[in-house]
């Protein structure tokens, strides 16, 4: 087996099942008294988590791919994505139908007037065209280059859920600052690599496949 | 309205013990998605002063006692954690006993007390109250304890005394949350003197009948239940008159968020979140907030005159 039929034969199931954990513990947690006392929130707070966390890893596979040189990890970068996106799409789903039970004045209100609900649910919405897109059909349709500014989409997405947990949070800012390193991190990997390529693209590291090309950000 | 004495409380009142013994049954709650809370009648609002006047309360409907597990694993007690759960969990390391409180101030009996000397010859009754955080979710706890002003003239506040402030414990040894400054340490509250001396302020030493957790605030802690959560400051060591208003933790870690007064009031939103509505633990749907947590009737003559939006 090649390295890259390891990845994507054996490497993803994996990262399906690691990424699947999270909601069936909740619904585990539900059933057994595991949830706090105020499940609604937890269920918020541990789905919001995920969902953060997945999109940084998300930001993560590209640099970690350069470092070891195994191309074939870009496999692994669009299930990460989609994961990212089904988490945040529960998260707010819970908050629609678990918090405000579809009181859809107090949600516009709250989107509109709360600045962290406002970048929250914007930093969401960002994920959709990019889910959509996540097809090699896609990539096809719009060819590397303008794929690859769409998903730039991306990188404002994560920002905004990082300022979405900075400004919910009463006092303790540990978490979100954390997490706000580290998407600075990744996107300084990004703003390094820009800079040293402006310099020459020589012919034969033009990409080969289609995919290779959209996963050159 | 009726002071509860052990042997006034029916039978039907007592709350079962599947209630404050059991654990929350989340997607078993929500399977009857549309039901709203309960059938069982919840034991009457009850405080007063035992010698004096009895202040009336209004009674809601469909209001019951939140269970002993979830008044005792959701808490907020930064000293132990900022997570809900951590105080639960990580509160085994307060020594609530021996507690001495240190009395000073503008009085004429200061000095350092032990606390069962503080509270021998007090008899405390049961006050089944709201309490509404300031993050929009709330219980019915049935405290033990008395009213503070049982206590306070005991000290002989002079007539300078305008306002008490309260001090939490500050040992990191025992309260490991307080090795990070995620607060100011200790924690700082205030009242206004005509406040603390509402019959409805009550120290509590106890709930479900029972001696406070540790996480509670064990052994000794406030109760204000018009106000918002954070000003019942928990495991009191210093009572101090002042004549000038005290600072208080929260609003010292967000001044524009946490005001002095902290009034529950559906009409002034926090400048991040509403505060119009708030989850009980234990139920599914929101429900309004209530002026002065519904005890304006008692309590809204103290704010007469004063703008609320300002004074927050």
């Amino acid at each position: 087996m090649t390295r890259g039929q390891f990845i994507r034969r054996i490497g993803k199931p994996v990262l399906w099942m690691a990424c699947l954990t999270p909601v069936i513990i909740m619904v585990y947690d539900g059933f057994t008294g595991g949830l706090s006392a105020n499940p609604i929130e937890d269920i918020t707070h541990r789905t919001g988590t995920t969902a953060l966390v997945l999109l940084l890893v998300t930001l993560g596979v590209s640099p970690i791919k350069r470092w070891t040189a195994i191309g074939a990890l870009i496999a692994l970068r669009r299930p990460l994505g989609l994961f990212a996106f089904f988490y945040g799409t529960l998260h707010f789903l819970t908050y629609l139908v678990l918090d405000q039970f579809f009181a859809w004045g107090f949600i516009v209100e709250d989107i509109m007037d709360r600045p962290y609900i406002t970048v929250g649910f914007t930093a969401l919405v960002l994920l959709i065209p990019l889910a959509v897109t996540s097809t090699k059909g896609w990539i096809k349709r719009l060819g590397a280059k303008r794929w690859n500014t769409l998903h730039r989409l991306v990188y404002l997405s994560a920002a905004g859920g990082v300022l979405h947990f900075l400004w919910l949070v009463k006092a303790d800012t540990r978490k979100p600052i954390v997490f706000g390193v580290i998407l600075v991190g990744l996107l300084a990997t990004r703003l390094q690599r820009r800079s040293g390529r402006k310099r020459s693209v020589p012919a034969q590291s033009r990409p080969a496949t289609l995919e290779a090309a959209a996963g050159s950000e | 309205m009726l002071i509860k004495r052990a042997s006034d409380i029916k039978a039907s009142e007592i709350t079962p013990e599947h209630l404050y013994l059991s654990r929350r049954r989340f997607i078993g709650g929500t399977a009857a998605l549309g039901v709203v809370a309960t059938a069982r009648v919840s034991a009457p609002w009850a405080f007063g002063d035992s010698t004096d006047a009895r202040v009336e309360s209004g009674r809601q409907d469909d209001e019951k006692l939140t269970s002993f597990d979830d008044v005792t694993t959701y808490n907020n007690f930064y000293e132990f954690g900022t997570g809900k759960g951590d105080p639960a969990r990580n509160a085994h390391t307060l020594v609530p006993n021996p507690w001495s409180v240190t009395v000073e101030g503008e009085c004429h009996k200061p000095g350092e007390y032990d606390l069962d000397d503080l509270l021998r010859g007090i008899t405390t009754e049961e006050r089944i109250y709201r309490l509404r955080c300031v993050e929009a979710w709330s219980m019915v706890i049935p405290w033990e304890g008395f009213s503070l002003n049982r206590l306070l003239p005991r000290f002989e506040p002079s007539s300078n005394a305008r306002f008490v402030e309260f001090t939490t414990l500050y040992a990191p040894e025992q309260m490991p949350g307080q090795g990070r400054n995620v607060l100011e340490w200790p924690y700082v509250e205030g009242l206004r003197m005509d406040e603390a001396m509402h019959p409805l302020a009550i120290f509590a030493t106890g709930l479900y009948g029972r001696p406070l957790p540790n996480q509670n605030g064990a052994p000794f802690r406030l109760v204000v239940p018009w106000k918002y959560g954070f000003k019942s400051i928990k495991s009191i060591v210093r009572i101090r008159f002042t004549a000038s208003q005290p600072r208080n933790s929260w609003n010292i870690a967000a001044p524009r968020e946490y005001g002095f007064y902290s009034n529950v009031n559906p009409e002034v939103d926090h400048p991040r979140w509403s505060q119009a509505r708030e989850r009980r633990i234990g139920q599914f749907f929101k429900r309004r907030t209530l002026m002065f947590n519904g005890y304006a009737d008692e309590v809204a003559h103290l704010y007469e005159g004063m703008d609320l939006r300002v004074n927050f």
